[in-house]
C-alpha cells in the first residue's frame, strides 16, 4: 500500500513546474524594475547620459 | 502567494499552465491589441521599452481581472458546458489561490504602470480591474440583464489606458475608440448568448436572452448595431482614422449592419422546433445568424483596430473630414 503522505511522481513534477515558473517570474520582475530604473534615469534625472 | 494544490485523491495536480489559464490568455490577446492600439494611435514619442512595459501591465491587469473572475464565478461556472474544465472549478486550482494571484497581478500592474508610465494610466487600469471584478463579476452579472452592457465599460477601456500611458492625457478621440467597443459589446454577447441560452438560464445567470427573451434581444441587438455603425465610423471625420480606415469601417459596417438584420429577421435563440430538429448535429433554427454576427463581430473590431494600427505605425496620413 502506497504511503499517502508521499508526494506521487505526478505531483512531483507538477510542483516542479510550479517551482519554475514562479522563479522564472520573479526573474524577469527583477530584470523588468532594473530596465524600467535605467529608462526613467536616463529620461529624467541624468538626460546627457 | 500560496500555490497549492487541490486534494491529490480526488483531483489532477495544479500545474503552472492552470495558473495561465485562469489569466484568460485570449481575452488577455484582444485587451492587449486594443491597448496597444490606442497606444500607437496617440501619435505621441514613447520609449519603446516603456511602451512594452505600458502594454504588459495592461495585458497582467486584464489576466488578474480574470483570475478574480475564475475565483468568484467557480460556482455557476461548474454548472456550465463552457466553463466547467476551468481550472476552479475543475478542482486543479482552490479558489483562494486564483484569488491571490488576482490580487497580486493586479497590485503589480497598477504599480509598475504608475512608476513606469504614468499614473493617469495606472489610475485607469485600477478603476478597469476593480470595475470587472467587483462591478461586472459580483454585483452586475447575477443581478440584471444590462449585465454585459454596463460591465462592457471594462473590456472597452484598454485604448484609453494605452493612450494615457503615452500621452499622460485621455482626450474625446481615445474616448471615441472606448466607445466603439462599448457599442460592440451587447450584440457581439447577446449572438453568443443566443445560441447557448441554456447554459445561463440552467445557472440563473440573467442574460438578455433568458429575461426578456430572443425577440427582444434580436431587436436590442439591431439597435445598438445602428448606433455602431455610424460610431466605427467617427474616427474617419476626427482626425484619427485614414482612407483605409475609412473604407474599412464603411464595408465593415455595412456587413455588421446586415447581419444583425439577418439576425433579426430569423429565429434565433428560439425553442427548436421539434418537427425540423430531429439528429444531434442539426443547427437550431436562426442559429447560423447568430452565429455569423458573432463571428463577424470579432473579425469586424479586429480590422478596425488593425487598420488604425497600420496606418499609425506607417504614418499614413489621418482624415479631417470634420
Amino acid at each position: 500500500m502506497s504511503d499517502p503522505a508521499r508526494e506521487s511522481e505526478t505531483e512531483a513534477k507538477a510542483r516542479r513546474g510550479r517551482n519554475i515558473a514562479l522563479a522564472l517570474g520573479l526573474f524577469l520582475f527583477v530584470v523588468l524594475i532594473f530596465v524600467v530604473t535605467i529608462v526613467r534615469l536616463r529620461e529624467n534625472a541624468i538626460p546627457a547620459f | 502567494m500560496a500555490m497549492a494544490t487541490a486534494p491529490s485523491d480526488t483531483h489532477a495536480p495544479a500545474r503552472w499552465q492552470d495558473f495561465l489559464q485562469l489569466l484568460k490568455p485570449r481575452v488577455m490577446s484582444l485587451v492587449v491589441f486594443t491597448g496597444a492600439t490606442g497606444l500607437v494611435a496617440a501619435d505621441h514619442p514613447i520609449n519603446p521599452i516603456l511602451a512594452v512595459v505600458a502594454i504588459l501591465c495592461i495585458a497582467v491587469g486584464a489576466g488578474a481581472s480574470g483570475a478574480l473572475n475564475m475565483w468568484y464565478d467557480a460556482d455557476i461556472d461548474a454548472k456550465m458546458r463552457r466553463t466547467r474544465g476551468r481550472p476552479v472549478p475543475a478542482g486543479r486550482v482552490q479558489g483562494p489561490d486564483a484569488a491571490g494571484l488576482g490580487v497580486v497581478l493586479s497590485l503589480f500592474s497598477v504599480m509598475l504602470m504608475g512608476m513606469a508610465l504614468n499614473w493617469l494610466a495606472a489610475g485607469l487600469l485600477a478603476f478597469t480591474i476593480v470595475f470587472y471584478a467587483v462591478v461586472y463579476t459580483m454585483w452586475l452579472k447575477r443581478s440584471t440583464a444590462q449585465n454585459i452592457v454596463i460591465g462592457g465599460l471594462a473590456g472597452a477601456l484598454p485604448p484609453v489606458i494605452g493612450w494615457a500611458a503615452a500621452t499622460g492625457t485621455a482626450p474625446l478621440n481615445a474616448w471615441l475608440l472606448c466607445a466603439i467597443i462599448f457599442m460592440w459589446t451587447p450584440p457581439h454577447f447577446w449572438a453568443l448568448s443566443l445560441y447557448t441560452t441554456e447554459d445561463y438560464a440552467r445557472v440563473g445567470v440573467p442574460m438578455m436572452p433568458v429575461v426578456r427573451g430572443a425577440a427582444s434581444t434580436r431587436r436590442q441587438i439591431l439597435a445598438y448595431t445602428a448606433i455602431l455603425v455610424p460610431l466605427g465610423i467617427a474616427p474617419a471625420f476626427t482626425g484619427l482614422g485614414g482612407l483605409a480606415y475609412l473604407a474599412v469601417s464603411g464595408l465593415g459596417g455595412l456587413m455588421f449592419l446586415l447581419l444583425a438584420v439577418r439576425l433579426y429577421r430569423s429565429h434565433a435563440g428560439e425553442s427548436p422546433d421539434p418537427r425540423t430538429t430531429d439528429g444531434l448535429y442539426d443547427v437550431k433554427a436562426g442559429a447560423k445568424d447568430a452565429r455569423n454576427l458573432f463571428a463577424f463581430s470579432i473579425l469586424y473590431v479586429t480590422l478596425l483596430f488593425a487598420t488604425l494600427l497600420v496606418e499609425h505605425v506607417a504614418g499614413l496620413p489621418a482624415l479631417h473630414l470634420l
